[in-house]
């Protein structure tokens, strides 16, 4: 752990119980995260991408099955704080989030202003005047009119909503926000309008950011490290120099191909079939079924292996991994 | 309404250089706008949504039309499926007007037309069976029952449903979003229609689908010659699917263009900032802030004067763009711009 680490997710599970048997939503996810830096978790809908979210977050619904692992926050496993203790000291104070289809998220019945000071008011206790001076240079960090503090909801575009909930996730500065789907129901202009935002107060206030989201393109816009899920499992962790020039698990590669360039005259491709089903996930590594590079070894589940920097869950690299192991050891 | 003319002897220009065998819809002028009342009697002005669109589309033509929430691409979509009546000008559809055409006439005008539905599980009733689904439109369209079957059956195999025996009795909640957008597809084509109005068709879907999908439909207008019209807000899908684009903003269509002159010079100010807006995937992009224009799409109940972008435009001429509306200038064959840069 360095100085400038703030998370360290281990081997976090998340089953749900439904009628049809145990979803494994979330399988073992490892991932590290520093101070000031921004993570994209990318993923196809149903891969257990919000469901990461919402373990990391510890919101969670009736139906879970089992949750364990650890989550380091600071040194400290928040996964031994009771949920007395997770809320009173870790939840909007230490992570906050801006959940998918934000916008229409508001409680239409609260002025925005009012609505942005509340995690202050709850969780800090200062008084109303005080949380409202804080609200207002949100509202300035983001973007927002500051006439806006006494307007409802339905006064304002999509993107001015979005902004709202991104002040409202900053409002108690958090050392973490974790950012679901933040501009998949928006415009163009109003996507960059709003990526632009979070680039600003990514340098402002040094804030760390998770960013889940399945648009590849726009993750870019962000992005200083890139985590893959497929089926539960994430399956590449790596630097956005490197993945988004060339990464390195096949799924990736397929996933980036899939992408339709507006400046290069290259043919998205499609990836065929379909994500194995989370009920009952395949024994071996989980996109050897649609995998062109399938091998024997694919029968059995690849272990996250780190070659050079770089994690990837995939035998086609165990070679590599052998070697600098062993140079490692020599050394 | 002297800038109408214009707009209408240049587009009348185009056809006779461009296209041979006739067009297939015809949209001159067109104005859709809604009234607005106070009170429930009392008039408070109109909704512009959409206002003086002309263009033609030619048999077995994909046009795209990119443009914002609330351009009023929907709008222009439901006037040309009938569904809207036109508050002035005229669609017509193989020289006949539809909005004359009596309730029979819309009824088989309908019928020609396959429209393929943004959200594939709202477009599909959640109590019917693939099989009753793509067999209602033959039903409604007094196709004799024992053809049906066969019909169903090779709708299902063009869109890949297949094997057919695995679909039929299922239902949409049992399909992914991929198979249940098939199905909105094979329930458009199943009348063999000679247009597809698609909405939106792929952007509910995931990355790797859409590709697919988007493929799919192109297999299918190259093979029925069919007309499509790709209603969207996604510049980057655009150009693997139609020939020509039309930029649409606040009612207007600002840009028309083969899709390759846009994408490599386009021209409307208001194109250049969808363009700068859309990126690619590249690590890059995280170290620029992007450039976008200030403020939002202006109200459609009263828009600006002159050119309606103006407001937003870094290029606005003083005295020029807010008092007059640009007509359309046709810098390169077949490319229009509606921007007094271009005069």
């Amino acid at each position: 752990m360095t100085d400038r680490s703030l998370l360290r997710v281990q081997d976090l599970v998340l089953y749900f119980r439904t009628s049809a048997g145990v979803v494994q939503a979330v399988d073992k996810v490892t991932f590290g995260l520093e101070r000031g830096e921004a993570m994209v978790i990318l993923g196809e809908s149903g891969c257990g991408k919000t469901s990461l979210a919402k373990a990391i977050l510890r919101l969670l619904p009736r139906n879970v099955q089992r949750y364990d692992g650890s989550v380091f926050l600071d040194d400290m496993d928040v996964m031994r704080l009771d949920d007395d203790d997770y809320r009173r000291r870790v939840r909007w104070i230490k992570i906050s989030m801006v959940p998918q289809a934000a916008m229409n998220s508001l409680n239409p019945v609260l002025k925005v202003g009012d609505q942005v000071a509340e995690p202050m008011i709850t969780h800090f206790g200062v008084n109303k005047k005080d949380a409202m001076t804080q609200v207002r240079r949100m509202f300035e960090h983001v973007g927002v009119p500051l006439d806006f503090v006494k307007r409802y909801a339905f006064e304002l575009s999509g993107g001015m909503r979005q902004r709202v909930a991104i002040a409202m996730s900053l409002v108690t500065s958090p050392d973490l926000i974790l950012l679901d789907e933040p501009t998949s129901a928006l415009d163009v202009l109003t996507q960059a309008n709003i990526m632009n935002v979070l680039k600003r107060i990514k340098k402002d206030m040094d804030a760390s950011f998770i960013l889940i989201t399945h648009d590849i393109a726009t993750s870019s816009e962000l992005a200083d490290r890139v985590a893959v899920m497929y089926a539960g499992q994430i399956v590449e962790v790596d630097t956005a120099e490197h993945f988004f020039d060339e990464p390195l698990h096949p799924y990736s590669k397929k996933l980036m191909a899939s992408v339709p360039r507006l400046r290069a005259d290259q043919e998205p491709e499609f990836i065929v079939g379909q994500p194995p089903s989370l009920l009952n996930p395949p024994k071996g590594c989980r996109f050897a079924e649609r995998c062109g590079f399938r091998f024997e070894q694919c029968s059995q589940e690849p272990p996250l292996m780190d070659v050079e920097g770089r994690q990837v869950r995939c035998w086609l690299y165990a070679e590599e991994f052998e070697k600098v192991h062993a140079r490692e050891a020599g050394a | 309404m002297s800038d109408s003319t214009v707009v209408q002897e240049q587009s009348i220009d185009t056809q006779d250089a461009g296209r041979s065998n006739g067009a297939m819809l015809q949209i001159r002028d067109l104005r859709v706008w809604f009234e607005l009342r106070r009170f429930g009697f009392g008039r408070a002005g109109s909704v512009r949504a959409v206002d003086g669109v002309t263009f033609d589309l030619a048999h077995g033509e994909a046009i795209a039309i990119v443009g914002e929430s609330g351009c009023g691409k929907s709008t222009l979509m439901k006037t040309i499926l009938g569904l809207y009546q036109p508050t002035d000008g005229e669609v017509a559809y193989e020289g006949s007007a539809v909005g004359k055409l009596g309730s029979l006439g819309l009824k088989q005008y309908r019928s020609k037309i396959g429209y393929v539905q943004q959200d594939p599980f709202g477009a599909l009733p959640p109590f019917m069976s693939v099989r009753a689904i793509l067999e209602e439109p033959l039903a409604i369209n007094n196709v004799p029952a024992r053809e049906r079957g066969e019909r169903i059956e090779k709708a299902m195999v063009e869109v890949k449903l297949t094997p057919v025996e695995d679909f039929l009795g299922k239902f949409p909640h049992m399909l992914s979003g991929g198979q249940q957008q098939r199905v909105v597809i094979a329930r458009a084509m199943i009348l063999q229609p000679g247009l597809i109005v698609a909405d939106e068709p792929v952007s509910m879907l995931d990355a790797s689908v859409r590709v697919e999908i988007l493929k799919l439909l192109r297999a299918l207008q190259a093979s029925h010659d069919l007309a499509v019209i790709y209603i969207t807000h996604d510049l980057s899908t655009v150009r693997y699917f139609s020939e020509r684009i039309f930029v649409m903003y606040a009612g207007k269509l600002v840009e028309k263009a083969p899709v390759l002159s846009l994408l490599r010079n386009p021209e409307h100010p208001y194109t250049h900032a969808l363009l700068a807006a859309s990126v690619d995937p590249d690590a890059r992009n995280a170290s620029s802030l992007r450039e976008v224009p200030p403020g939002e799409p202006p109200s459609l109940v009263r828009p600006p004067s002159g050119c309606r972008f103006h407001p937003r435009c870094p290029h606005r001429i003083e005295g020029l763009c807010a008092e007059e509306e640009p007509p359309e200038f046709e810098s390169r064959p077949g490319h229009q711009t509606a921007c007094w840069l271009y005069r």
